[in-house]
């Protein structure tokens, strides 16, 4: 499977995807409801983590991928882009870096990186998106377990599903065995073992065009599985609704579920959940160091809107606290039901 | 009316309340109350509910929980296991009452 990029598909340009967005999605807009919340226009609370994303580079071209990413993007974070991240990170009350792509790994950079940000501060916290089968993908990757111990990463790790139909059908042929043996490659070096210190949470997102059910429920259900099939134990599962975006706003439009989905995720709008979306507190990079309010907010294209700080290299803490969070019809993905984010429910 | 189900009541079920609000309000209470994790887990009350659903024969039912019980992380094995009991029952309680044929044959035969 290519990427749409690679395939020209029309859905690979954020300025359609948008047009599709709003000329679709039934006649209440996102701003409206934010504004019955008493929350429009949408400003950040505080922005203690930045969301980097290294790149769109996969060893996966997983069928949901908002990224759009896969082994034929070559887009790539460079060093000097990464520096530039390093030292927003040292002068600002940065807690969190969360490390996304694509699969980050990849980035030749990578490694550099990761020490880079420890060493410039034994505290903070590095979160590493590892995609479980790049670590068995190539020899090169086999000691990510120990690279990420030695580095006191909290790795989380997306696994749609804890049997093989579901999870191959979203994520690929042969993915659920591989990441099995990945898992267990990382409790192995004590990730997700009890009193280890070492963090492995797991992000379930649906296999489909529903939303995801209680997160404490579905941990249980993963919990019992995967330690009872595969000898396999993590500390949290997130639970994260698909955005209609990219890859998933193809196979929703394709498969004719674009409309009930839409009408799903607006009937579901939960205002605690808006309060608490992710862009409040985060702010992404994209892999040329473009900022954005989210990650899928990058995909879209839509930079922050305060044009003297949209690049790492122009960093301006104040104005980016201050800014407004652009939002649009995709954003009823964050604030359904109990809330998503990159850390699981909001509400 | 062209058929006598419309996908689109589902979405009206809600509204019920519209003809008889007091009961409406009462039934709905109920039923979320019946729904919520206690000694059964929300997740297997979703199954009970998906197999009732195909014992009862409402589409609506059908439809609202496949969904629920996908969103509550079931797979396609364990919903037609479910479907499956509920078959069962049914088979069974067709067969438990050939005793009653198997005793009235017995009873009029030489
Ligand atoms: S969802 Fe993650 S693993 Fe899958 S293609 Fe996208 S970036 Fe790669
Ligand atoms: S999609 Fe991004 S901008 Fe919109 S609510 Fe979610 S996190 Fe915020």
């Amino acid at each position: 499977m290519k990427s749409l990029k690679a395939q020209n598909h029309a859905l690979s340009d954020p300025r359609y995807e948008i047009d599709v967005l709003e000329s679709r999605s039934n006649d209440v807009s996102f701003s409206q409801k934010l504004t019955e919340s008493n929350l429009y226009p949408l400003k950040p609370l505080l922005i203690d983590t930045l969301q980097i994303n290294l790149g769109k580079m996969c060893n996966q071209v997983c069928k949901h991928c908002h990224v759009d990413a896969g082994p034929d993007r070559k887009e790539i974070m460079t060093r000097d882009t990464m520096k530039q991240c390093l030292s927003v990170i040292k002068s600002h009350s940065i807690k969190s870096v969360d490390l996304t792509g694509g699969a980050p790994e990849m980035n030749p950079e990578f490694r550099w990186f990761v020490e880079a940000i420890r060493s410039s501060d034994p505290n903070i916290n590095i979160i590493v998106r590892c995609n479980l089968t790049i670590i068995l993908a190539n020899p090169k990757y086999h000691d990510l377990p120990e690279f990420f111990k030695d580095n006191r990463i909290e790795v989380v790790s997306s696994l749609p599903y804890f049997s093989a139909g579901k999870t191959d059908s979203q994520r690929g042929d042969g993915v659920f065995v591989k990441s099995i043996k990945a898992l267990q490659m990382l409790n192995k070096t004590g990730y997700g073992v009890e009193h280890s210190g070492l963090v492995l949470n797991l992000v379930y997102n649906p296999s489909g065009a529903f939303l995801p059910g209680s997160q404490a429920g579905l941990e249980a259900e993963f919990k019992k599985k995967l330690s009872d099939n595969f000898g396999v134990t993590f500390n949290s599962l997130f639970t994260i609704t698909n955005i209609p975006i990219s890859r998933f706003l193809e196979y929703l439009l394709r498969s004719g579920n674009y409309e009930g989905y839409m009408e799903k995720l607006i009937a579901s709008y939960n205002p605690i959940a808006a309060a608490n979306v992710m862009c409040r507190s985060t702010i992404s990079v994209g892999w040329n160091g473009y900022l954005y309010d989210c990650d899928f907010n990058q995909m879209l294209d839509l930079k922050v809107e305060i044009p003297k700080s949209r690049h790492i290299s122009d960093w301006d803490q104040e104005t980016l606290k201050n800014r407004t969070i652009v939002v649009n019809q995709h954003c009823f993905g964050c604030t359904a039901g109990s809330g998503s984010s990159c850390g699981g429910t909001t509400a | 009316m062209k058929t006598y189900y419309h996908t689109e009541d589902l979405k009206n079920f809600g509204k019920i309340g519209e003809f008889q609000q007091p009961l409406a309000a009462k039934f709905f209470d109920y039923y979320g109350e019946v729904f919520k994790e206690g000694a059964l887990t929300a997740r297997e009350k979703s199954l009970i509910a998906l197999a009732v659903a195909h014992a009862v024969q409402c589409p609506y039912c059908i439809d609202a929980y496949t969904v629920d019980t996908m969103e509550k992380g079931c797979d396609e094995e364990q919903m037609m296991e479910a479907v499956h009991v509920a078959a069962a029952i049914r088979a069974g309680a067709s067969l438990v009452h050939s005793t009653q044929m198997m005793s009235k044959v017995k009873d009029l035969s030489m």
